[in-house]
């Protein structure tokens, strides 16, 4: 049951990963495909906890975990670098 | 593994998948940029949510002592995630939006993105 379930969280966030990927192609504004990578972030830190539960394995939570932090540096500084034209002033 | 906390894992996974993708096809269905905002920073913050719980039920019931990891992910990215919003919408007002599109701000001083920032007295 597990399993089943493992298989159906992958494929959802898989589909939603494309859908961001449309997002960015797309996106009118850059503001758009901003907050469309912010979500793809996010989804792959799902997928790494999923395939960590699939593996049987905690190893996984540090990936996701480092990918959480450097997700939210880089779309700040995506942002920050938007809004003043720079990052650090 | 004991069925009731299969059971558990299950759907808690079933959740977590049904609101990552509610999310992102919140993301290309909505039609304002600010709108747009909504779906990825609750549906998917709810969806990893959901998920980390499930790791951490899944890592109880295997090895019998309870982790916190899944936690420490859990308060960063509940932490972290209005924060990305708020620094997007900034973002699109700044690029987008004029002042004279918005209504007054109901203090002295005005709109953060527009305005400059109110006179403080120097520390001494």
């Amino acid at each position: 049951m597990i399993e089943a379930a493992l298989i159906f969280a992958a494929i959802c966030y898989g589909v939603a990963l494309l859908l961001d990927l449309w997002r960015i192609a797309v996106g009118p504004d850059a503001s758009d495909r901003i907050l469309a990578l912010d979500t793809m972030v996010i989804n792959v830190i799902g997928l790494l906890v999923i395939y960590g539960i699939g593996r049987g394995t905690a190893i996984y939570f540090e990936a996701a975990m480092l990918v959480a932090m450097v997700g939210f540096v880089s779309t700040v500084a995506y942002c920050r670098f938007l809004l003043r034209g720079d990052i650090i002033e | 593994m004991p069925f009731i906390a299969e059971l558990i894992i299950a759907i808690l996974l079933v959740i977590s998948g049904v609101f990552g993708f509610v999310g992102s096809y919140g993301l290309i269905k909505l039609k304002d940029p600010l709108q747009r905002l909504h779906a990825p920073t609750k549906a998917t913050t709810l969806g990893i949510g959901a998920v980390l719980i499930a790791s951490m039920v899944y890592f109880v019931a295997k090895t019998g002592h309870v982790s916190v990891h899944e936690l420490i992910i859990t308060l960063f990215l509940f932490l972290t995630a209005p924060i990305t919003a708020n620094f997007i919408a900034k973002t699109y007002m700044a690029r987008n939006l004029k002042v004279s599109d918005l209504p007054k701000s109901g203090t002295d001083y005005g709109w953060s993105v527009f305005s400059d920032p109110p006179k403080r007295e120097p520390l001494d």
